[in-house]
C-alpha cells in the first residue's frame, strides 16, 4: 500500500524543501510552523495495461461492450486529448496510443471502415505531425495521417455544426464530422479533476461560440474550485452541454488515470519527500541543480521539455461518459487528494517549467499567471489553502518571453491590454470580442501553429477567482517589470516576500506550501 | 556689428560631422558631437542691409532650433541642399521678432512671425507659376532675384537668420502676432504652419486611420493640425518618450505606441496581418490609411512605409535622412507625398484651388493664419521652455538633438540675451 497524502509541519529538523521555479528549482528553508502539503505516494500502476483496456472495452459502465456498438457501414470518430495532457509528456507508448489501437482493432473486426481520428485541441494550437505521431503511435499515424487523422479546427465554418442550446441558452457547437458520426469514441487522460467527463467532447471539439458560455469571468469566479466539479459553475455548464450533445450523438468514453511518476530516474529526487532522500538523491540533486543552473537557457529549456515522464497507469474506465467520470475522479482523488485542516494567511506555490499550453514551447508571463493563480491556486476542494484577503506567494522567474508562432495574440494581450487594465471583467468587456474575431489570429490558428486569438483571455480569466480572493500576489524571483505589468509584485527571496506580505497579513502569518509537482489536490476542511 | 551664429561649410568639417554622426554611437551622441565638429561658430559680423524697399530689419525675440537645423549641423542633411543655399549664412527660420522699421500697415515695433520661404514675392522679378498660384513653397526661383540663393531665411547669406541679433525680411514674409499670443507660442507658428500644410497635402479622408511616426515638435503639431483641420478617425502616434506619450494624448491621439511595438499595435488597431521578414522590420498587409513621417530619420520613414495599407499615403513631414528600402512603395502601391514649408501667405493673392492632384486648397490667409489661430488655442504650454543665449549654442544644440530624451519639445535661442 502506498502512503496517503500528508501535511508536514516545518520544525527544527525539517530539511530545506524542494521548490520549483520555472526551468529551475531550489531547496528552500521555510519558517517554522509552515505547513507543507504532500500528495499521497505514487500509486502502484496497473500491471497489465493492455488487459485493463481490453476489460474496460468489454465490460464498460452503463453501456454495451464496445464491439456491440460497432457495425460495418457506420461512421466512427475517435477523439483524443491533445498535447496539453499529460504534463510532463508521457514516455512512449502513450496511453492514448494503446487505447486507440485496441479500439481500431475492434473496429476492424466489426468491418467498420469509415473511421476518422480527431485531436480534441479545441482553441489550442494545432499539433505538428510529429506531435500527433507521438500521441497515437507510429502505426496509427501511418495508416491515418493526414486524411483521416487531424486536428480539430474550431474556425472551419463548414466543419462545425450547431447542435442546439441548453436550458440556459448556451450554444453547443462542435466538430461536424464527430457530431454526424454514429459513434464517438473518446480516449482521455485525466490528469486533474477538472478535465475529462462532460468537458471532453463539448470543449475539446467545441468552438468559440460555444466556449464563451463557460470560459468567462463570471463562471470562473463561481467555480470554487474548477477542480471540484460539483462546486464548479464551469462544470455545470459542461454538463448541460453534454446533455445536448448526448441527444445528438452517442459517445463511448475511455478515461485513464496516471500515477505521480512525473520525472525520470536520474532526477528521481523530484518524486520523493525531502527527508527521505538518500545519499544518492542528495548527490543527484546537487548534480542536477548545478548542471541546470549552468546550462545556457536554450539547452535548459530543451532538457526540461524533453523530459519524458515514466507514468504508471492507475485506471482505465470505459462506457457512458457520465457514469465513467465519477470512477475516474475517484482514481484522481486517490492519487492526489490530501486533507488539510483550515486555511492559512499565506499560500505558497512553486511553479514548474510546464503548463498545458507551453509543451514544446515557451511559458510566457500570461501562462505563468494562469499556472499560478489559475491551475495551482485552484488545486483545492471546499476552500482555498489561503484565506480570503491572504497573500499568494508564487515562485517563477517570469521572463518577458513569448513564442512568436504559438502565442501571437498573447504578445498583443501583454503589450496592449494589460497596460490598460488587469481587471478580468474589464478586459473581457472591452477586448475579448476584438481578439476572438481578429482575422489574423484566426488565420494563424487555422494554418499555422497558433493558439486562438481569445486564448490569452481565457488564461487571464482562469486567475479571476484567485485575483478576487487574494489580498496580494508576490512572485519570488520574477522579473520586476514583467510582474508589474501584470499587477503583481516581485520579491528576490522568500524572506523578502514575507516582509512584503506583512502589510497584508501581519508579522507572524500562518503559511501553507502546496508541494508540487506532482499535483496535489488540497481538501481544505 | 552684432553677434550671430554663422554656418560656413568647409568640406573637411562637413565630412567630420557626417562621419561622426553616421556611426551608431555617433547617431546617439549626435548632440554632443555636434558641439565639437559642427561647422558653426559664434561670430561678430555686420548687420545685414536692406536689399530693397518693402524690406525691414528685425530683432529676433525667440528663434527655434528645427530638426532640419540639427540634421544640417550633424552632417545628416542631403548634399542636395548645397545648391540652394548661399554661404556663409546665419541659420534660424523659426522666428518671432520685433520690426525695427515702418512698413505700410505695420508700424515699427510690431511683433511678427516670419514665413521663411524666399519666393518670388521676396526676390522680385516675374513670379514663377507656383507663386502665381499662391503656392510659394514650391517656388522655382529660390536661387534668382535680388537676394542670393537660399530656399529660406536661415540659409541665405544676405538676409541673416534667427540665430543672430538682427536680420532682414520682406514684407511678404511677415505675419503680425496678436498681443494675446506670447513669444513662446509665437515661435511655434512657423513649424505649426508646416504641419498645417502637410495635413492639407495628405488630403486625409473623413474617418481615415492615421499613423504619426514621431512625437517631437513636428509629430505633435501634425497631430494638433489633424485634429483641428480634418475629420480623421483614429490617430495613432509612435513615440519614444513618456512625456511625448502624455502630450500626444492631450492633443487627441487615439493611442500612443512605443516604436518597438508599433507594428503589432497598428495591426491590432487597423487590421491586417503581420509579416516578419528574415531581415528588416515587420510589415503589415493592412494597416493605417495615411502615415505621417515626422522623425526625419530613415528608420521613421521605413516604419511608415511598412505600416500603411496598400494604396495608402505616406507623407514626408521631416526632412528625410538616411537610406530607406522603397519596396513597399512599389509593392503596396503607396502614395509617397512630400510636404515642404507652408503655402498661402497673407500678402499673396487669395490662394486659388491647388493645382496639385494630391492636395486640397489652402484657405485664404494661408497656413500661417491657421497656425496663428491654432497656436492661440491649443494646449502648448511648456512646449518652449529651454531657451538659450547664442553664446551657449553648444548646449542648446545638444539639448535640441536630445530634446525627446530630456523631456523637451522645442529648444530656442533668445538672441538678445548675452
Ligand atoms: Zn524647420
Ligand atoms: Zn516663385
Amino acid at each position: 500500500m502506498s502512503r496517503p497524502g500528508f501535511v508536514l509541519e516545518v520544525d527544527e529538523r525539517t530539511p530545506p524543501l524542494l521548490v520549483h521555479q520555472g526551468e529551475g528549482f531550489l531547496l528552500e528553508r521555510f519558517p517554522l510552523g509552515t505547513r507543507v502539503v504532500y500528495p499521497p505516494d505514487s500509486l502502484p500502476p496497473v500491471a497489465n495495461v493492455d488487459a485493463a483496456i481490453q476489460r474496460a472495452l468489454m465490460q464498460p459502465v452503463d453501456s454495451p461492450p464496445l464491439p456491440d456498438l460497432l457495425r460495418s457501414g457506420m461512421r466512427l470518430t475517435i477523439v483524443f486529448d491533445d498535447i496539453s495532457l499529460p504534463l510532463p509528456q508521457m514516455r512512449p507508448p502513450d496511453i492514448r496510443q494503446r487505447v486507440i489501437e485496441h479500439v481500431l482493432e475492434l473496429a476492424a473486426e466489426a468491418g467498420v471502415d469509415d473511421v476518422e481520428l480527431i485531436a480534441a485541441n479545441s482553441l489550442h494550437r494545432r499539433m505538428t505531425p510529429a506531435e500527433l505521431k507521438r500521441i497515437v503511435g507510429e502505426r496509427v499515424f501511418r495508416a491515418f495521417f493526414p486524411k483521416h487523422l487531424r486536428n480539430h479546427d474550431a474556425e472551419d465554418p463548414d466543419g462545425l455544426v450547431h447542435l442546439g442550446t441548453t436550458a440556459h441558452g448556451e450554444d453547443v457547437e462542435i466538430n461536424r464530422r464527430a457530431a454526424e458520426s454514429d459513434l464517438i469514441v473518446y480516449a482521455n487522460i485525466n490528469l486533474t479533476a477538472m478535465s475529462g467527463g462532460s468537458k471532453s467532447v463539448t470543449v475539446g471539439l467545441g468552438s468559440y461560440r460555444s466556449l464563451r458560455h463557460h470560459h468567462n469571468v463570471h463562471t470562473l469566479r463561481h467555480s470554487r474550485s474548477f477542480n471540484d466539479p460539483p462546486n464548479s459553475a464551469m462544470h455545470h455548464s459542461y454538463d448541460r452541454m453534454a446533455e445536448v450533445l448526448g441527444e445528438a450523438v452517442k459517445v463511448f468514453t475511455i478515461e485513464t488515470t496516471l500515477n505521480l511518476d512525473s520525472f525520470p530516474n536520474h532526477v528521481g529526487f523530484l518524486n520523493r519527500r525531502e527527508w527521505e532522500w538518500g545519499i544518492g538523491d542528495q548527490l543527484s540533486y546537487l548534480a542536477a541543480k548545478r548542471a541546470n543552473d549552468l546550462a545556457p537557457p536554450k539547452l535548459r529549456r530543451r532538457l526540461w521539455q524533453s523530459n519524458d515522464a515514466p507514468y504508471g497507469v492507475t485506471g482505465v474506465n470505459a462506457g457512458r461518459p457520465d457514469s465513467v467520470h465519477p470512477l475516474t475522479l475517484a482514481n484522481v482523488h486517490r492519487q492526489q487528494l490530501t486533507e488539510v485542516q483550515g486555511q492559512s494567511d499565506i499560500g505558497v506555490w512553486g511553479l514548474p517549467f510546464i503548463c498545458p499550453y507551453n509543451v514544446n514551447s515557451i511559458m510566457n508571463p500570461i501562462l505563468v499567471m494562469s499556472l499560478g493563480l489559475g491551475y495551482f491556486f485552484n488545486l483545492y476542494r471546499n476552500q482555498p489553502i489561503v484565506r480570503r484577503g491572504g497573500v499568494g506567494i508564487f515562485y517563477h522567474p517570469m521572463p518577458k518571453e513569448f513564442h512568436p508562432v504559438h502565442h501571437p495574440s498573447y504578445i498583443d494581450f501583454f503589450e496592449e491590454v494589460l497596460p490598460q487594465t488587469t481587471d478580468p471583467a474589464a478586459i473581457e468587456a472591452k477586448y475579448e470580442q476584438q481578439f476572438a474575431t481578429d482575422p489574423w489570429y484566426t488565420h494563424l490558428y487555422r494554418t499555422s501553429y497558433a493558439y486562438h486569438g481569445v486564448h490569452p483571455f481565457y488564461m487571464w480569466y482562469w486567475g479571476a477567482h484567485a485575483m478576487e480572493h487574494l489580498g496580494d500576489v508576490i512572485f519570488v524571483g520574477a522579473d520586476r517589470k514583467t510582474a508589474a505589468v501584470m499587477g503583481f509584485r516581485a520579491a528576490s527571496s522568500l524572506a523578502d516576500a514575507l516582509e512584503m506580505a506583512r502589510d497584508t497579513v501581519g508579522s507572524s502569518p500562518s503559511i501553507t506550501y502546496l508541494h508540487a509537482p506532482p499535483v496535489t489536490l488540497a481538501d481544505v476542511r | 556689428m552684432m553677434p550671430a551664429l554663422e554656418y560656413r561649410q568647409s568640406t573637411p568639417r562637413f565630412l567630420a560631422a557626417r562621419g561622426a554622426s553616421s556611426t551608431r554611437l555617433g547617431g546617439r551622441m549626435s548632440g554632443v558631437l555636434a558641439s565639437n565638429v559642427a561647422p558653426l561658430r559664434l561670430v561678430h559680423r555686420a548687420e545685414p542691409s536692406l536689399p530693397a524697399g518693402e524690406w525691414v530689419r528685425l530683432r529676433p525675440l525667440l528663434s527655434g532650433i528645427c530638426g532640419s537645423d540639427v540634421s544640417l549641423l550633424t552632417g545628416r542633411s542631403s548634399p542636395y541642399f548645397g545648391a540652394v543655399v548661399s554661404m556663409p549664412f546665419v541659420p534660424g527660420h523659426e522666428v518671432v521678432a520685433e520690426t525695427l522699421d515702418d512698413l505700410p500697415g505695420l508700424a515699427k515695433g510690431s511683433r511678427v512671425v516670419v514665413d521663411p520661404v524666399l519666393s518670388c514675392a521676396v526676390r522680385g522679378g516675374t513670379p514663377c507659376r507656383w507663386c502665381v498660384a499662391g503656392q510659394h513653397s514650391r517656388c522655382d526661383r529660390v536661387t534668382a532675384g535680388r537676394v542670393s540663393a537660399g530656399l529660406q531665411t536661415g540659409y541665405c547669406t544676405d538676409t541673416g537668420g534667427g540665430w543672430g541679433r538682427q536680420m532682414v525680411a520682406h514684407a511678404a514674409q511677415l505675419h503680425q502676432v496678436p498681443d494675446t499670443l506670447d513669444d513662446r507660442r509665437a515661435v511655434l507658428v512657423e513649424p505649426l504652419a508646416c504641419a498645417v500644410h502637410s495635413v492639407r497635402r495628405a488630403n486625409v479622408p473623413a474617418g481615415a486611420a492615421v499613423l504619426i511616426v514621431g512625437a517631437g515638435t513636428v509629430g505633435l503639431l501634425t497631430l494638433l493640425a489633424l485634429r483641428a483641420l480634418t475629420k480623421a478617425g483614429p490617430i495613432y502616434v509612435v513615440a519614444k518618450h513618456a512625456h511625448q506619450h502624455a502630450r500626444a494624448r492631450e492633443l487627441g491621439a487615439t493611442e500612443v505606441f512605443q516604436p518597438s511595438r508599433a507594428a503589432r499595435a497598428v495591426r491590432r488597431a487597423c487590421g491586417g496581418t503581420l509579416e516578419q521578414p528574415m531581415i528588416g522590420g515587420d510589415f503589415l498587409l493592412g494597416g493605417a490609411d495615411v502615415a505621417f513621417e515626422c522623425t526625419g530619420a530613415g528608420s521613421g520613414l521605413d516604419m511608415a512605409l511598412r505600416l500603411v495599407r496598400a494604396g495608402g499615403t505616406v507623407l514626408l513631414s521631416g526632412m528625410p535622412s538616411g537610406g530607406v528600402d522603397l519596396t513597399p512603395v512599389w509593392f503596396r502601391e503607396l502614395n509617397l507625398v512630400g510636404s515642404y514649408a507652408s503655402s498661402g501667405s497673407a500678402t499673396s493673392p487669395a490662394a486659388g484651388p491647388e493645382t496639385d492632384e494630391q492636395g486640397t486648397a489652402e484657405p485664404a490667409g494661408g497656413a500661417f493664419a491657421e497656425a496663428m489661430a491654432l497656436a492661440a488655442e491649443a494646449p502648448l504650454d511648456g512646449y518652449v521652455d529651454a531657451i538659450y543665449p547664442l553664446s551657449r549654442w553648444r548646449e542648446a544644440l545638444g539639448h535640441a538633438a536630445k530634446a525627446g530624451q530630456l523631456g523637451a519639445v522645442k529648444v530656442a535661442f533668445d538672441p538678445s540675451r548675452n
